[in-house]
């Protein structure tokens, strides 16, 4: 999409397909001879593996739509149906919820990458904004789609999370009476959200194009941050890595099928199994486990509305973060300092996680009983959270800012072929300070 | 920059190895990932196909003595009418008479029904035409006609005059007792 | 460093949050379910088709008595890797045990001359029918409880068929010092707050809770056809199998679909990395 085109039509309807729809001239230049980084390692073959999750979970979607009924009184039993008595419905529905984990787990290590290699920083920030967009839009269709079988989840999950709307102050309510069609999630919820799933996937995929458009302009970021000089630093995306994908796709489909052959529930709740009953709320209420550090933030904020302003700023956040990182450096290969932030920062969200999936009061430390501090028990997953949450925002409000001022990067090498073409003889400079083998 | 180095990059194909090799295992994993697309998309196809509780309803048992000489009772079998007809004397006459009449669809009116059970007449009351349901008693020939495009049949169910090309399809059925019948 | 960074950050995220989530229940106790050994465990796990048939005999001659199936068909029971699938009758509607066991059972229908409401036996073709008209009728006859339907019940209770076999087996009597209402009985599997019942020390509250089931099983309560003992244990671990089997008939197809899906995938991974090292061989990166 951006440069010189290598496309040379060779026959005479390729002439003349090119002056009228240059479709494939397209196709060429950005999947076949688009100039691709030739150090990225595989935690770039994640792009590649989440392109594949969308289509998977688009056309197991289109598939069980042929059966799925949304109406409060057949919706349960209808997926039910595609289990039992449709033809490979269970192989189907099993690929469909287990791939949302799936897709979420990718989309994660993708934007973990991102972070650590600074793949967001100039010229990539529309990149990473439209990154953000898909996330968003990722969350919605999940909360949506996992409403559809009906189950004592899908139902409270639901309440819950439209709940959180009536906080915005005097048009909160309205707002959700209106998100609901009625006075509580029921037929007409079940019937929009029915529809908005369906939907939001195919915007996913114009974002995703416009994702793919905004990354073939400066082209990929690369383990050592320091941007393409010569063509001695890419190899062409065909065959390099259309096979290197192709390999870590074929790895992540044995995770992703171990889960859907044999253990199918696992990443589920079991009382999902039971079908929503308006009038009894399980005892605990835990979205999926991809949602669980958002939820925490929530949590950790004992006022409603600003709990709702938490967690949607946790979200905001990741906007602007291009404007908050002061480091002319990228990757964190080359500054130590960023780097041990930056595990902590994964380790705040795993943190988060668990503290999602545990109920507020109950103790960090089974047997210690702690003490009262402020409202709750310090040794409790509130106080847990919070602290976790705290650490979540001041990773991108203190510390990248001060650390990009402040630190003092190993030296950068001139170009991606300087310590490519050393390796692994005596790398000179800041080859020395990344162990880790590349591909 | 990215301008200049477009297509850049050393040539895969140059090689010390056996080529034979090289293209084998390229080749293998280009036709295991076929495979792949191949083995999930036969599951993807057959989830169209009717599904355990659809085919489970696709054989019912009637009971003939429902069935008043002279008429027809109208039952749905696989979701598409299924005509009983009790048929009398002179109809049973009548369909016999024109056995070797000038048919579209030649067909003796013995073929139609069960051996020894000439009285009844079970057929799928679905215009061989497109698929519209005809009237029962209707037309010259005091069969059925087709509502849709005039298709007239006989008392034995076979096209006699219009544009539908066969015969009323008989279905699959057996008798269970003298006045019991399992169809499908 | 970094690899471990990410490889540990991906599987916690991966395995680490699902047991956690259902871990966690406020106030709530119950005791966690007895590990047993079961024919379809594991990858190549399959289901015990005499002990589906026990199972069947235990549902049908002491739970169904309360508890529905919905979502269960007489033909389910002749199906593929059902407990009365027989390779001669492909259609299990054509299964002539199975329409025996449907022809047991009386099932409401519409009579189509007069439109009123008649018993028939019933067909492979039938749902097992309901022991209640509807959730009213079902809690007024069980003291306010609602006996729930056990189609997913394997699926729908952390622990499944260990939890259904722990609890058809664990009544116990009440320890000293808990005084239940008339109707509840104490079961430690059973999930429960039994804070507000009990009387001895605060600190001792007994795990699990009060339940509107009364002991289903006696010993000997059901004699299997095939003369297998029927003590309480057995016939709680027969219908724990049959309950499981029920939450997901396409279990066995599934795991056999899988260890073939899983070996393909290997090998395919195998060829794709020759592939991948014969196209990078010269390339320095």
């Amino acid at each position: 999409m951006s440069g010189h085109s290598t496309y040379e039509p060779k026959t005479g309807f390729e002439r003349w397909l090119d002056s009228r729809l240059p479709i494939l001239r397209f196709a060429q230049d950005t999947m076949v001879s688009f100039p691709t980084p030739k150090n990225l390692n595989y935690w770039w073959t994640f792009g590649g593996i989440l392109a594949m999750m969308l289509g998977i979970q688009i056309v197991t979607g289109i598939i069980l739509a042929m059966h799925y009924v949304p109406h409060v009184d057949y919706a349960f039993n209808s997926v039910e149906r595609i289990m039992r008595d449709v033809n490979y419905g269970w192989l189907v529905r099993y690929t469909h919820a287990n791939g949302a984990s799936m897709f979420f787990l990718a989309v994660y290590v993708h934007m973990f990458r991102n972070l650590y290699y600074g793949s967001y920083k100039a010229p990539r920030e529309v990149l990473w904004i439209l990154g953000c967009i898909i996330y968003i839009l990722m969350m919605g269709t999940a909360f949506f789609g996992y409403v559809l079988p009906w189950g004592q989840m899908s139902f409270h999950g639901a309440v819950v999370i439209t709940n959180l709307i009536g906080a915005i102050p005097l048009v909160g309510p309205s707002i959700t009476t209106w998100l609901w069609g009625g006075f509580a999630v029921d037929d007409p919820t079940l019937n929009r959200f029915f529809s908005l799933h369906y939907l939001l996937p195919f915007v996913i995929a114009g974002v995703v194009g416009l994702h793919i458009w905004a990354l073939h302009v400066p082209g990929n970021n690369n383990p050592t941050g320091v941007e393409v000089k010569s063509k001695e630093d890419t190899v062409p995306f065909h065959p390099y890595y259309t096979v290197k994908d192709g390999f870590a796709i074929s790895v992540f489909l044995i995770l992703y099928a171990s889960f859907v052959f044999f253990m199918p529930n696992v990443l589920g709740d079991a009382i999902n199994y039971v079908q929503a009953n308006p009038l009894q709320t399980p005892l605990h209420i835990v979205p999926e486990w991809y949602l669980l550090p958002f939820y925490a933030i929530l949590r950790a904020v004992p006022n409603k509305l600003m709990g709702v302003v938490a967690m949607g700023g946790a979200l905001i956040t990741l906007f602007v973060l291009p404007w908050l990182d002061t480091s002319k450096v990228k990757s964190m290969r080359y500054r130590p300092t960023a780097r041990l932030y930056f595990f902590i920062f994964i380790l705040a969200c795993l943190v988060l996680g668990v503290c999602g999936a545990h109920a507020p009061d109950d103790l960090v430390i089974p047997g210690f009983s702690g003490l009262q501090f402020l409202d709750a028990n310090i040794n409790s997953y509130v106080w847990l959270s919070r602290i976790g949450a705290l650490y979540y925002f001041a990773y991108f409000y203190v510390i990248t800012p001060l650390l990009g001022l402040t630190e003092t990067p190993l030296p950068v090498p001139d170009s991606i072929s300087t310590p490519v073409l050393s390796h692994p003889a005596s790398a000179p400079t800041g080859a020395a300070a990344s162990p880790e083998k590349r591909g | 920059m990215v301008d200049t180095v477009a297509g850049a990059g050393p040539d895969p194909h140059v090689s010390g190895d056996d080529p034979n090799r090289r293209d084998f295992i390229h080749i293998a994993a280009g036709v295991a990932a076929l495979g792949v697309v191949g083995g999930l998309a036969w599951p993807f196809i057959d989830q169209m196909n009717p599904a355990g509780d659809t085919l489970a309803l696709a054989s019912i048992e009637f009971d003939l003595s429902k069935v008043v000489q002279g008429q027809q009772v109208v039952v749905k079998w696989r979701g598409k009418p299924l005509f009983v007809r009790y048929r009398t004397p002179a109809e049973i006459a009548a369909a016999i008479k024109d056995d070797h009449a000038d048919l579209r669809d030649p067909q003796t009116d013995e073929a139609r029904h069960k051996p020894g059970k000439a009285q009844y007449l079970v057929l799928i009351g679905v215009c061989t035409h497109l698929g519209c349901v005809p009237t029962f008693g209707g037309g010259d020939y005091g069969g059925w006609l087709c509502p849709c495009h005039g298709s007239v049949y006989d008392t034995s169910g076979r096209i006699r005059r219009g544009p539908a090309p066969k015969n009323l399809e008989v279905p699959d059925y057996s008798f269970l007792s003298d006045t019991k019948i399992k169809v499908g | 460093m970094l690899r471990k960074g990410f490889a540990v950050a991906a599987l916690g995220l991966a395995v680490l949050a699902a047991p956690l989530a259902g871990t966690a229940v406020a106030a709530t106790t119950q005791a966690e379910p007895t590990e047993q050994a079961w024919s379809f465990d594991g990858p190549f796990g399959k289901f015990d088709k005499e002990q589906l048939q026990r199972g069947y005999k235990v549902y049908r001659e002491v739970c169904s008595a309360c508890h529905s199936m919905n979502l269960m068909y007489f033909r389910n029971l002749g199906q593929k890797g059902g407990p009365f699938y027989d390779p001669k009758y492909p259609n299990p509607n054509d299964n002539p045990v199975v329409k025996s066991l449907a022809h047991d059972i009386q099932v409401k229908d519409v009579d189509t001359d007069t439109g009123d409401v008649v018993s028939r036996p019933a067909t492979p073709a039938d749902k097992f029918p309901a022991p209640f008209a509807n959730e009213y009728a079902a809690r007024a006859s069980n003291g306010g409880a609602l006996p729930p339907d056990l189609s997913d019940m394997a699926k729908a209770r952390e622990g499944g068929p260990n939890y259904i076999y722990s609890l058809l087996s664990g009544f116990k009597q009440p320890p000293a010092g808990l005084k239940l209402d008339p109707g509840k009985y104490y079961n430690p599997w059973f999930p429960g707050d039994l804070t507000g019942s009990w009387h001895g020390a605060k600190d001792k509250v007994p795990e699990g809770g009060a339940i509107g089931m009364p002991p289903p099983l006696t010993d000997g309560k059901v004699t299997f056809d095939d003369g297998h003992p029927s003590k309480i244990k057995d016939e709680a671990r027969d219908v724990a199998a049959f309950l499981t089997w029920a939450a997901e008939p396409k279990m066995e197809e599934r795991k056999s679909f899988g260890v073939g899906a899983l070996i393909y995938l290997l090998i395919f991974s195998i060829l794709l990395w020759f592939s991948y090292k014969k196209i990078w061989k010269n390339v320095a990166h």
